[in-house]
């Protein structure tokens, strides 16, 4: 009997360690939903977490390409306390400190009507790819020359 | 002069003598290797003896592995806040600690605490049922101890330590979820959903069960080969008892290395 129950419970925690708990982490976040279109999400992933003025406020729910313009749709879960964002606040993509995760972080604009569940966020900043920008600075600096 | 010629010779006798007692002993054990392995499968025919060393082995060394895996868990979630937090990436803390259990610490450290705990006890057991003569009087009832005694032992560790590994990694991954999450206030999401991303069910925790089945093989073999082959007193029994925490913790430091190139590396 304990043998059995030892054999199971060591079985249990090999298994839990190998699946992936799909939903672990988001279905605690309840609010409501807003997309935002951006060129490039760069490492931005599912659980990702959506701040503003640096405080977490809600998470990404999942994320997917428009069909139509190529462009990555990410669909966010913000908490329901926060439910007065500005219409026309501001989305873009930030690495935290150097070797961070990203995220979203949202600049709150000077509207007076707010986001409602479902409404997209219009005005975004994609992720920025460090090797882009060098790219850019060094086709600059060649230009100039 | 004379003397200290003497003492050189001496010396080096010693030295011959300690070099042929090793290679004694470990042929020993290669030949016990031997008759060990024609009687792993027989050994199956009675079920129920290996479920007995499930229970001595397994169950009874579940305590020490769980506090330990607490413990250690709780350990890695501070240090690695620490290091993590000055890079500004405490997200990654929990695939820091998942990573570092499930590879490494889970199936070392438990195999380690499995030597001291139940590879000393089953040297003890055996060696002592020699010394009282009960393996010599289950051979003269045409009972083969290799088959009875050792084998359902060896079978016990090799199934036990997979199975304590992996709650000992699961134990520390709470651990480290109850420092970073709950004390020092990582981001929950990010703590589950970087293991998620980063773990490799196929690389990193069969990686881990291999490692810790290879283990468990060892620490039973040299802990029932100690056994076997202790000199029948109180005092070899003692050795015995010694030999098995000290050769079995050298073996796995060693194999975990070998594995771990293997496996990891290049």
């Amino acid at each position: 009997m304990v043998v059995g129950a030892f054999v199971l419970a060591g079985i249990a925690a090999l298994l839990v360690l190998t699946l992936k708990w799909s939903d672990f982490g988001t279905s605690s976040v309840s609010g409501y939903t807003l997309t935002a279109e951006f060129d490039n999400i760069g490492g931005l992933t599912d659980r990702s977490p959506i701040k503003m003025a640096g405080v977490t406020i809600g998470r990404v729910s999942h994320i997917q390409i428009d069909p139509n313009t190529f462009e990555a749709v990410v669909t966010m879960v913000i908490s329901s306390q926060y439910d007065n964002l500005p219409k026309d606040s501001f989305a873009s993509i930030y690495t935290a400190g150097l070797l961070g995760a990203q995220y979203i972080e949202i600049s709150p604009g000077g509207d007076t009507k707010v986001l409602k569940n479902g409404d997209k966020i219009t005005m975004t900043q994609s992720a920025v790819i460090l090797e882009k920008v060098i790219s850019k600075f060094l086709f600059n600096k060649a230009a100039a020359q | 002069m004379n003397g200290h010629r003497n003492a050189f010779l001496d010396g080096l006798a010693l030295l011959g003598q300690a070099a042929m007692a090793a290679a004694a002993h470990s042929g020993q054990m290669v030949l016990f290797t031997g008759h060990l392995l024609w009687r792993l499968l027989p050994a199956w025919t009675r079920p129920r003896l290996i479920i007995q060393e499930l229970y001595a082995i397994g169950v009874l060394s579940l305590v020490i592995i769980l506090i330990s895996g607490g413990f250690v868990g709780l350990v890695l979630g501070l240090q690695g806040y620490n290091i993590l937090s000055k890079f500004n990436a405490t997200e990654s803390l929990g695939v820091m600690v998942a990573l570092s259990l499930v590879r490494e610490l889970g199936p070392v450290v438990t195999a380690l605490l499995f030597a001291g705990r139940a590879g000393s006890a089953v040297t003890a057991e055996i060696a002592l049922m020699k010394t009282t003569e009960q393996l010599s009087a289950m051979e003269m009832m045409a009972v083969d101890p290799l088959r009875r005694v050792v084998a359902p032992r060896f079978w016990g560790a090799v199934f036990s330590m997979p199975l304590l590994a992996g709650l000992f990694s699961l134990v520390g991954i709470a651990g480290g979820y109850f420092i970073g999450v709950v004390v020092l206030g990582v981001d929950p999401a990010s703590y589950w959903g970087q293991i998620q991303q980063q773990m490799q069910p196929m690389d990193d925790v069969l990686n881990g069960v291999i490692k810790s089945l290879v283990f468990g093989a060892v620490i039973g073999l040299i802990a029932v080969f100690e056994g076997f082959n202790a000199e029948p007193t109180s005092l070899g029994i003692s050795r015995a008892t010694t030999r098995t925490v000290v050769l079995s913790s050298l073996s796995v430091l060693g194999l975990d290395f070998i594995l771990t190139a293997w496996m990891f590396g290049a």
